[in-house]
């Protein structure tokens, strides 16, 4: 939230201050050939199933998606979907997944506070209790909630991808306050912070966030190299899933309406064509 | 239209070539049509079915270590009151007693356990008349009165006396361990 | 209605029904035997296009009130839950949220229609207020149902709207509170509006009702402008309409299926799947497409009043356009230069839709920093939306009334089947002359 205060202040002074120079240069975006990408796309499963560890074990330290499930992980069209278990609460890989985190809640003896194993009905816990404790943590800023990030951003998981790879040292004639990092993909106008050419502002913006990628941060249980590019794509697509879980559904559905459609409106043609073959109009 | 033909009658309504005339494609369509209103009346009566959240909701375990013998609890379970009982040996045995007295819906208490547990009898907490709650102990088996219009149910929640219909309803569960049961 | 009824009940029941409560004579000269104009074009087919759009969004919003939930603290997670949990929810909210798009889509091209072939002129005055004011009940519920989901966009979008309520004197500041319940849009604000989210939609019902009615009593315009003169003009309007319609209806619904199953997101914003802040406004605040035109409007004038009164001075304008437009002639096929004029009003308000979707300072024709052609201030979109602006004013205040008494219309056919039956092909020998044999 901070991030997009300072975007959105600059942003604003940029075009109070100089209307004509408003055409500050455009973050940059890097564009993906996803699998799920057109009419027939699907969702790569291993793709998503390392995507959620990239999630778990770098994401989950700062940010929350608290409207996702564990259950949701086994769901048809999910990173652990398994057709031997329809009912995804079932799923003993989603039960063994879920088990592994801890969950807050309330003693029903004594009515204390405390954590247990998760249960694949549990949602994903956040990991702040509170935002003040979440700004806290973070100097300030904000880590948003992950659950639609990647409907929440234009440019969706190809933005999320950009973002992660988009970390740049910082040209110089650009100020950064302490605790913010350059990076050439994020939202916003550097216009304020540049001292140099006025019409050389850098592209991208700043953001809180350190770059949370690194080679070799997190293992893949199917051997794929763990490259920040491979870390960065996999996770957009666990995201891109996250926010839109029914997509291969919904896919499919309009294939099915689309095709049943167009047959009707070749009949209803021929009908028209028909009903209309006397009358002079 | 262009295609007009030279010489055929404006008339729409000429008895030789009526257009109205149910002929293939116009049933075609119309079916069409009608299968394309129920492919959608399908998901919008379907949505009034239990959702996702509330699916994965629907089991759950329980510890029968709270549960003192001859004591009962209630917990909630898919909205309703789910009655854990821990029969005493002598409860068990009056219900045992009662399998062949006159029932209006027959069942054996061993048919209304699990083998090798006679003292954990785990019903769904509702009359099987109109939906009430029964209480524990009270009517004239001992096992649950409900109070909105008197039934009686005996020991091994049987229905014996008054209105109701059916014994009360043993849920689908299983003992996952000594002491644990996941219910649904 | 009007005219004679050509119903005849057939079965003892129908006779009795109909001496109680004629309701199948009703629906029979209402929606079957009608008489309608045989050269109605495509551009008709959009009333049909409209009544089913209305009755998808009744029924998809019905069912989506039952998982809803009209509360800040869980509005957002509800609408997710739909998404997410629902059975078929994603299939229903989608439909909603695009069918509110393709629902203004369709009546925007009703609207051209009427005023390309003058539907709204005599007789037909009544009809067509009554139709701006299904615009206007449309407006408000779209712009209601966009509160709802409780994204950053339905937010801030109500910050800004009710705040247009805010420029007028005196009663402006307790009017706004009065909207919101409270000092700021909050949950009191979303409570109601959901409550009148779901009561609008059964005033548009009704109001079409009325239209329908208005509609049936002169009977229907077309392409000519010329009245119907004799049964040789008309077919009922089944099944010659209903397939006609049909048919055009299955062609939008598979624009509409594209858009719900391929690009459901299109349409809105990605900042509407934030949860609202009140704290941060997003950066580049923008309404729904079918808004960007009065947006466009809004933004052009510097004043808030002025820009508030002239967004509603140009939905004003459209209720007394019948006694602005002096020609005698309704279509504009025979108004050539009306017509130019026309194409232009068209153009201007899709200017205007452009311009309200860019932000106002931006330059509307790119220049190599350095080399100055225009000036910034004139090569602005809110200075592009004065202008077109400004033409969407002066077509209706000034050049419908002065051009109805200057110019002259091409001549106009005697009736309906004229210019067809002129047609050598189509002309068998005699048909002019033999009425024709109808039921």
């Amino acid at each position: 939230m901070l991030r997009k205060a300072i975007a959105l202040a600059a942003l604003g002074l940029a075009f109070l201050g100089s209307p004509a120079l408003a055409a500050h240069p455009k973050p940059v975006e890097r564009d993906v050939a996803w699998s799920f990408d057109g009419p027939f796309g699907k969702f790569d499963t291993a793709q998503l199933q390392r995507g959620y560890k990239v999630y778990r074990e770098v994401c989950a330290a700062c940010h929350s998606m608290h409207l996702l499930s564990f259950r949701n992980l086994g769901e048809k069209g999910g990173p652990f979907y398994d057709p031997e278990y329809p009912n995804s609460n079932d799923n003993p890989y989603v039960k063994s997944l879920a088990k592994d985190i801890q969950v807050p809640d309330i003693d029903q003896d004594t009515g204390d506070a405390i954590t247990r194993p998760a249960m694949p009905a549990d949602r994903f816990p956040s990991p702040f209790p509170n935002e003040p404790a979440a700004r806290a943590s973070n100097g300030g800023a904000l880590p948003p909630d992950l659950s639609v990030i990647a409907k929440g951003r234009e440019g969706g998981p190809n933005y999320i991808y950009s973002l992660m790879t988009g970390y740049r040292d910082a040209p110089a004639g650009l100020t950064l306050s302490p605790g913010q990092h350059y990076n050439v993909s994020m939202n916003g106008d550097l216009t304020s912070a540049w001292k140099g050419d006025h019409h050389k502002v850098p592209p991208g913006g700043v953001v809180a966030m350190p770059p949370p990628l690194a080679a070799g941060k997190v293992t893949f249980d199917d051997g794929s190299p763990s490259t920040v590019e491979q870390q960065a794509k996999d996770v957009s697509a666990f995201l891109y899933w996250a926010a839109e879980p029914k997509m291969m559904e919904r896919k499919q559905f309009g294939l099915g309406a689309m095709i049943y459609l167009l047959f009707f409106t070749v009949l209803l043609y021929f009908s028209y064509r028909r009903i209309w073959k006397n009358v002079a109009h | 239209m262009a295609d007009t033909v030279v010489g055929a009658t404006p008339d729409p309504h000429a008895p030789g070539d009526d257009p109205s005339r149910r002929d293939f494609i116009h049933i075609a369509a119309g079916a069409a049509a009608a299968g394309a209103v129920v492919a959608l009346v399908w998901p919008l009566v379907d949505q009034m079915n239990p959702a996702g959240d509330t699916l994965a909701l629907a089991s759950i375990e329980f510890d029968l270590g709270k549960v003192e013998p001859g004591q009962q609890v209630v917990v909630k379970w898919r909205g309703k009151p789910l009655f854990v009982r821990n029969r005493m040996p002598e409860q068990i045995a009056a219900a045992v007693k009662d399998d062949h007295a006159e029932l209006r819906d027959p069942a054996t208490d061993e048919s209304r356990h699990k083998p090798g547990k006679p003292q954990w009898l785990i019903l769904v907490g509702t009359c099987t008349h109109l939906g009430c709650v029964p209480t524990v102990g009270g009517g004239d088996y001992g096992g649950w009165f409900c109070p909105c219009h008197g039934s009686h149910y005996d020991l091994s929640g049987r229905i014996r006396k008054g209105p109701a219909p059916k014994n009360l309803v043993v849920p689908d569960y299983a003992f996952l361990s000594d002491t644990k049961i996941k219910v649904g | 209605m009007s005219g004679h009824s050509t119903y005849e009940p057939k079965t003892g029941i129908e006779r009795w029904l109909d001496t109680r409560l004629p309701i199948v004579r009703f629906a029979h000269d209402t929606a079957l035997s009608f008489p309608t104009p045989k050269n109605l074009n495509y551009w008709w087919t959009f009333g049909g296009i409209l009544a089913l759009m209305l009755g998808i969004q009744l029924v998809t919003g019905i069912v989506l009130a039952m998982h809803y939930v009209p509360h800040v603290d869980y509005a957002f997670a509800s609408v997710e839950r739909i998404m997410r949990d629902v059975n078929y929810g994603w299939l229903i909210r989608y439909m909603h949220a695009n069918g509110a798009s393709m629902f203004f889509l369709a009546v925007y091209i009703h609207m051209i229609r009427n005023l390309y072939y003058g539907s709204y002129k005599a007789p037909r005055e009544v009809l067509w207020i009554l139709g701006c004011l299904i615009y206007l009940a449309m407006m408000a519920t779209a712009f209601i149902g966009y509160v709802l989901p409780w994204g950053q966009m339905s937010f801030h979008g109500a910050v800004v709207i009710t705040n247009l309520f805010g420029a007028l004197p005196i009663i402006g500041t307790p009017i706004t509170t009065w909207l919101w319940g409270g000092f700021a849009v909050d949950n009191p604000t979303l409570n109601r509006f959901f409550s009148l989210h779901y009561l609008l939609p059964f005033v548009i019902a009704g109001l079409v009702v009325l239209h329908i009615w208005a509609l049936h009593v002169p009977g229907n315009n077309n392409p000519t402008g010329v009245n119907v003169k004799s049964e040789n003009d008309t077919v009922p309007f089944h099944p010659y309409y209903t397939v006609k319609d049909g048919f055009a209806i299955a062609v939008f619904m598979l624009l509409y299926a594209s858009f719900v199953f391929y690009n459901p997101n299109v349409l809105g914003h990605a900042d509407n799947y934030i949860p609202a802040n009140p704290l941060v406004t997003p950066a580049h605040i923008v309404p729904e497409w079918y808004f960007l035109p009065f947006y466009a409007i809004l933004r052009a004038v510097p004043d808030k009043l002025g820009g508030v009164l002239l967004m509603f001075g140009a939905i004003a304008t459209l209720f007394v356009l019948p006694w602005l437009d002096t020609s005698k002639v309704r279509s504009m096929r025979y108004r050539p230069t009306a017509r130019l004029y026309f194409f232009i009003f068209v153009l201007a308000a899709l200017v205007l839709g452009f311009c309200g979707g860019k932000l106002p300072d931006d330059p509307v024709i790119f220049q190599p920093s350095g080399l100055m052609l225009l000036d910034a201030d004139i090569n602005s979109f809110v200075w592009l939306s004065r202008v077109a602006t400004l033409y969407f004013f002066a077509y209706f205040w000034i050049i419908l009334p002065v051009l109805g008494l200057t110019e002259t219309p091409l001549p106009v056919p005697e009736s309906i089947s004229e210019p067809v039956l002129s047609h050598p092909a189509t002309t068998p020998a005699g048909a002019v002359a033999s009425p024709e044999k109808r039921g």
